[in-house]
């Protein structure tokens, strides 16, 4: 949900248009009434592209999205179930209505939300916020954003909204996007492609190497940009840049669909770091509610010796679908995947990646963590497809799955496709259960079952968490406790 | 006189249904040694399981007073952290966690229960360096994940460094001996003989005679068909070694209870 009145957002991205957007949040009673009812139709997708003071080429690529969408079918090939989804029920935009709707103070919240950032130690100014509670809780941030944009404007950074990007930067906008993910691509993508509501821009120049992590968190209006968020990071010859989205805390939202696009594009020698903490709502411990997470995340290393890693953990939402991948087009590139995944009570989480090698000497490399709990169902789909140029390409994979108790399921699809002979490709694959023996024996140490659970995991994920930038690995460790609790016993 | 640290009374148990334990009854006091000894499916080890409190143990009858406490009522990490420490015979592997963090979480556990401030890192590495002496445990072993790969007689040591760690009232020590060859049944047997202390009280269960040699027991049990069928001294010892068990399996079970 952008939070931002649309219309403010033609003064251009000036801070004081921050400023404005934040003390905005508390008293926006005025906009309400430019909710949209719900359903999807051209009209809409007009009505949201006005409301966004969006160009025209913007309206006539959302438009094209549309109607590709209107001849597209909703996929099944994945090993989810959940009820159908009805499009027509979906309010496309709706920024103050999750403000009208949300809780007056951390008193109407869910105690077992706060209950969670406590365990998370998640500051109390900032539970607040991500309760979603109708009231400033974060006046620093406006002062933190404002100071990093600062920093960030000295070397030739940008990093803004996506709709601020619309309009300040469009050619650049107009080169790259649907350059990785074509409004065409999938379902869900083209969705999104139509109806996008805002999300990240991201521009690291020549030869720059961004001096700072960036993340999400420090962009005022993160916490909302909503059900169909769009990302496009372009990082120029010899730059770098690692980012950050998501947070450890749980966020809430009303929306039950979530269809989000991050485009990557690496030029020569550049590299990008993306790194996902996902815990949008799981549903409850029965599988009642929680959130439907179709994502399409994509980078596209164009140069030579470029390089693009994802790192995920995925606890949150109760039906993960997404599988960050890299098409490695330059010679010498380079793509990377380490995921850890949980299904945890009625959760299902279907995700892995693509790694296309196109170019000579291409390497990849994945690993997969999946845990599966409860009665959570764990997929891992991934492909390696080594096309007939891609001269000495290499790919090493390992995809483990852990079970705990007996009535969830680990699943594994990789596919391998292999059109050139000097290849190199590695798959290794392990399935393991934390055994009440080992579990026992925590305990017969002083080690309480929970903690016991916990170790064991996080033993499990470490090669994965070390990818992660420092702080967030802790906290993504602790998530990890949380978010299998009571998995045991 | 001072409270007994175990009384085991008329204790029954049953695994799957089956009756294991049929009534044993043990007194240990602070500072003794006991060895429990008996053929196969005597129940030895569903004592030592009983005690620590594993899952699939059903108790049907009796009692334990641990330090005066009722210790069938406490969970497993609550017996351990009031002092009770098994030995497993079948020490289990847990990948991707290293002993030394897997044992500084143990440590720690068990002394914040003690309400003694917890060890940092460097404080704990000292304590790992002087209590790895006791069992000439290899630094390397301390590093790796708990147990995996480690041979018999390295899983056996680490458990006798685990107990020198955590510092127990009571150890039970679980056929310690089994899978071991002479040398490391010698430096086994050592450390925990470096570890007898007059706070300390031990449940050594074994097969064999063979170990006691080596850690000389204050008493002597032997379990037979679920019951102590024969308390005495060491010497008991040479006598099963002698005439083996059979001998006892005849005695009518009530008149060698009565210790």
């Amino acid at each position: 949900m952008p939070t931002q009145n649309p219309s403010a957002s033609t003064e251009s991205a000036s801070i004081l248009e921050l400023t404005d957007r934040e003390y905005k949040a508390g008293f926006v009673t005025d906009i309400e009434s430019e909710t949209i009812p719900a359903g999807l139709s051209e009209d809409v997708v007009r009505l949201i592209s006005a409301k966004k003071n969006e160009p025209d080429w913007m309206l006539e690529w959302r438009l094209k999205a549309y109607r590709h969408w209107l001849t597209m079918k909703e996929p099944t090939w994945q090993n989810v179930h959940y009820p159908k989804i009805d499009y027509q029920s979906i309010v496309y935009y709706s920024a103050p209505k999750t403000r009208k709707d949300a809780p007056k103070s951390l008193e109407e919240v869910d105690p077992k939300l706060l209950e969670t950032y406590e365990k998370l130690g998640i500051p109390l100014r900032e539970r607040a916020k991500l309760a979603g509670v109708a009231v400033d809780a974060v006046f620093d941030s406006v002062s933190v954003a404002t100071t990093f944009r600062e920093q960030l404007a000295k070397v030739g950074v940008l990093f803004c909204s996506f709709s601020e990007a619309v309009q300040n930067h469009p050619d650049l906008v107009k080169k790259y996007l649907g350059s990785v993910v074509p409004y065409s691509d999938n379902y869900f993508a083209t969705l999104n492609s139509a109806v996008f509501s805002d999300g990240s821009f991201c521009f690291i120049p020549k030869g720059v190497r961004c001096p700072m992590e960036l993340s999400t968190y420090f962009r005022i209006n993160s916490a909302n940009t909503g059900q169909f968020e769009r990302t496009l990071i372009v990082a120029e010859e010899g730059s770098y840049v690692s980012y950050l989205e998501g947070c450890t805390a749980p966020i809430r939202d009303e929306n039950q669909l979530h269809a989000a696009v991050v485009e990557l594009v690496a030029l020569d020698d550049a590299e990008i770091k993306y790194s996902t903490v996902q815990n949008w709502y799981p549903g409850d411990k029965d599988g009642k509610g929680g959130i439907y997470n179709f994502v399409t995340k994509r980078g596209a290393c164009r140069g030579r010796s470029s390089k693009i890693s994802w790192t995920q953990v995925e606890t949150g939402s109760s039906i993960t679908w997404k599988y960050p991948s890299c098409i490695l087009q330059g010679d010498n590139s380079v793509g990377e995947f380490y995921s850890v995944a949980v299904a945890n009570n009625y959760q299902q989480a279907d995700t892995g990646t693509k790694m296309i090698h196109i170019g000579k000497n291409t390497k990849s490399t994945i690993v997969s963590k999946g845990i599966s709990a409860g009665h959570g169902q764990n997929t891992y789909r991934g492909m390696v497809k080594i096309l007939g140029k891609a001269d000495g390409a290499r790919n090493y994979s390992q995809c483990d799955s852990l079970l705990i108790g007996d009535r969830c399921g680990a699943h594994t699809f990789p596919y391998i496709e292999v059109g050139n002979s000097t290849a190199q490709m590695e798959h290794e694959a392990s399935t393991s259960k934390i055994g009440e023996d080992q579990v026992f024996y925590f305990q017969q140490r002083g080690i309480s079952p929970e903690e016991a659970v916990n170790m064991i995991v996080n033993g499990f994920c470490k090669v994965v968490f070390k990818e992660l930038p420092m702080e967030f690995a802790v906290e993504a460790q602790k998530l990890l406790g949380v978010s299998l609790e009571g998995s045991v016993g | 006189m001072t409270q007994p640290l175990l009384e085991i009374q008329n204790l029954h148990a049953s695994v799957a249904g089956n009756e294991i334990l049929r009534g044993v009854a043990l007194t240990v006091n602070a500072g003794e040694v006991h060895a429990v000894m008996g053929p196969n499916g005597s129940g030895k080890s569903t004592l030592a399981h009983v005690l620590a409190g594993r899952p699939g143990y059903e108790v049907t009858a009796g009692k334990v007073l641990y330090k005066g406490q009722d210790l069938l009522a406490m969970t497993p990490e609550l017996r351990a952290r009031e002092g009770v420490f098994l030995a497993f015979q079948y020490p289990v592997e847990i990948p991707g966690v290293s002993n030394v963090y897997f044992l500084k979480a143990a440590v720690n556990a068990v002394r914040k229960h003690r309400g003694l401030p917890e060890y940092d890192a460097m404080e704990f590495l000292a304590l790992v360096k002087q209590k790895a002496k006791i069992v000439e445990i290899d630094e390397d072993l301390v590093k790796r994940p708990v147990n995996e790969g480690f041979s018999g007689g390295e899983k056996k040591r680490n458990e006798i460094f685990q107990m020198a760690l955590l510092d127990p009232s009571l150890a039970i020590l679980d056929e310690t001996d089994s899978g071991l060859d002479i040398d490391a049944l010698r430096v086994v047997a050592g450390g925990v003989n470096q570890l007898r202390s007059p706070e300390r009280s031990m449940i050594v269960v074994t097969h064999y005679q063979r170990l006691l040699n080596y850690i000389v027991p204050d008493f002597l049990h032997v379990l037979i068909d679920g019951r102590i069928a024969r308390s005495g001294g060491k010497e008991l010892a040479l006598e099963l070694e002698d005439k083996g068990y059979a001998w006892l399996e005849k005695e009518p079970p009530a008149v060698a209870a009565a210790r």
